[in-house]
């Protein structure tokens, strides 16, 4: 286990954790970006298409990452439509990958979350004069600490996916490797303890934000 | 609600400045290679004398020599690492690739369980193993993952006129779909025999009962080629800087660099970029 205490100790352990935390909390401020007034305007907008929406952000729930992986590969290839870019094997290809994997998590937690508010108070919020829309931000600051829970869960989809920044990553040394592709890769050198001390340290720093999370949302709670 | 999320911008907008910076400042190559230089530590020990004397990064994207290929094709790489003869040889003919120099060999091996259901151990004629490990149904590790390593493995199972197909009942004949690594973990989870490059195996650090069954067949001889992108037909790869890495890769510093890599005191890559074998 000597390796462990060492690895723990390095400059480059450090940068993978730091890039661990920007990529998936980039991606989960885009995912809740997104799937907050997706998942709020499902629950109180009533249009032609709502139903098949609501259906699609649950089917999507079980989005394989290589899928997702794959498919962005494609487009950001050099030779995909959004080539140009030179966004493949940079950190910005992985925060648009989990980002694509954790919003119909927070979209479809937000609409079970609003949509059951909105039944218990929509008349009351209707009577004092707002429209659904304008209601969607009272409904927010109603369900903010079960909100949490639908960005926390975002956060989890986007910190322990491998198959996707594996593929739009490159898993490359100190530039986009991180805490699930380092493991990955301590894996097939053979190196399991590593691998297992690494994935706990991954399972402490989700443990930590969560508790960070939580604190924050029962804290802005009066 | 609102600052979170306000925080959380701040956050993503902090992220990409610090990508973009990061990537102003340094000039970089992205290098195709294979599973085997980085798992078993060449390219971490060589490229930091690179980079340090000439200040470019080279962002390694281990794939199979397959996948590898296939990133350089679609314009993904500037400059390949693979050990693969024909899968290059087809590359370069298709106008991808271009002027292919060795820079090391080394060599195969077949590992195996040390209680050697299929009594192999101690030999060096690499087709003759197979077919006893055939006929004996002893478990093999396939890596099928249209590695350098993987193309190898085929051809030699072709050579000895004895290709498992799984249909027929080969059940003992595993196809794992993964890189060398897992491979190994496999094999040494199953008691398995499988083909390995003897970088990743010297290197390897999960090994538990296996060992090496058969080594020093001229046929399994492991060589490795640097591939320049053709300009012609990928004006976007960053032929200067790639030059400079294939050429420091067969200059007499690189290639004692090279030379000097050794894991439990043995050498893993033989230089050969003045005499290719």
């Amino acid at each position: 286990m000597s390796d462990f205490w060492t690895t723990l100790a390095s400059d480059e352990f450090r940068r993978i954790v730091a890039l661990s935390l920007g990529v998936s909390l980039s991606a989960t401020a885009l995912a809740i970006a997104v799937g907050l007034p997706l998942g709020a305007g499902l629950a109180v907008c009533r249009f032609p298409g709502r139903r098949v929406l609501v259906v699609m952000a649950n089917a999507l729930l079980g989005l394989p990452p290589v899928v997702v992986g794959l498919a962005l590969y494609l487009v950001l290839s050099h030779s995909g439509p959004l080539g140009v870019l030179g966004l493949l094997f940079t950190p910005g290809a992985m925060v648009l990958a989990q980002a694509v994997l954790a919003t119909p998590i927070v979209a479809a937690l937000v609409h079970r979350t609003t949509a059951d508010l909105w039944e218990e108070y929509g008349g009351a919020l209707q009577v004092d004069g707002a429209t659904p829309l304008r209601a969607i931000p009272e409904l927010i600051v109603m369900g903010r600490t079960r909100l949490v829970t639908a960005g926390l869960a975002g956060f989890g989809r986007a910190i322990s996916e491998v198959g996707a920044i594996l593929v739009v990553g490159g898993n490359i040394a100190g530039y986009t490797r991180t805490m699930t592709t380092a493991i990955a890769l301590e894996t097939s050198k053979g190196n399991l303890s590593l691998a297992l001390g690494l994935g706990f340290v991954l399972i402490g720093i989700s443990i930590a934000i969560s508790a960070t999370a939580f604190a924050l949302g029962s804290g802005g709670k009066q | 609600m609102k600052t979170i999320v306000r925080r959380l911008g701040l956050v993503l907008g902090l992220a990409l400045l610090a990508a973009s910076v990061t990537a102003a400042r340094a000039q970089s190559i992205v290098l195709a290679s294979t599973t085997s230089v980085q798992d078993s530590g060449l390219l971490d020990h060589l490229l930091p004398s690179f980079t340090a004397a000439t200040g470019i990064q080279v962002r390694v994207v281990a794939q199979g020599t397959g996948q590898a290929l296939a990133t350089a094709a679609r314009g993904d790489a500037d400059l390949v690492l693979v050990h693969d003869p024909e899968a290059e040889a087809k590359f370069i003919g298709q106008g991808h690739g271009m002027d292919p120099r060795q820079i090391a060999w080394n060599d195969f091996i077949i590992v195996g369980p040390a209680n050697d259901p299929a009594h192999v151990m101690g030999t060096h004629d690499a087709l003759a193993a197979l077919k006893t490990i055939a006929a004996a149904k002893a478990p093999f590790v396939s890596r099928g993952d249209k590695s350098g390593t993987d193309a190898l493995e085929k051809r030699l199972w072709r050579a000895a006129g004895r290709q498992p197909v799984l249909a027929e009942g080969d059940q003992w004949y595993r196809d794992i779909g993964g890189g060398m690594g897992a491979a190994l973990n496999a094999a040494a989870g199953m008691n398995a025999y499988t083909l390995s490059d003897r970088g990743t195996w010297l290197s390897f650090a999960n090994k538990q009962n296996l060992k090496i069954a058969v080594e020093g067949d001229p046929g399994l001889l492991n060589r490795y080629d640097v591939i320049l992108m053709d300009p012609k037909r990928h004006p976007e790869a960053k032929r200067a800087a790639a030059l400079k890495l294939r050429d420091w890769l067969i200059s007499d510093a690189g290639q004692s660099a090279i030379g000097a890599y050794r894991v439990h005191g043995e050498v893993l890559f033989n230089p050969s970029a003045k005499a290719p074998k």
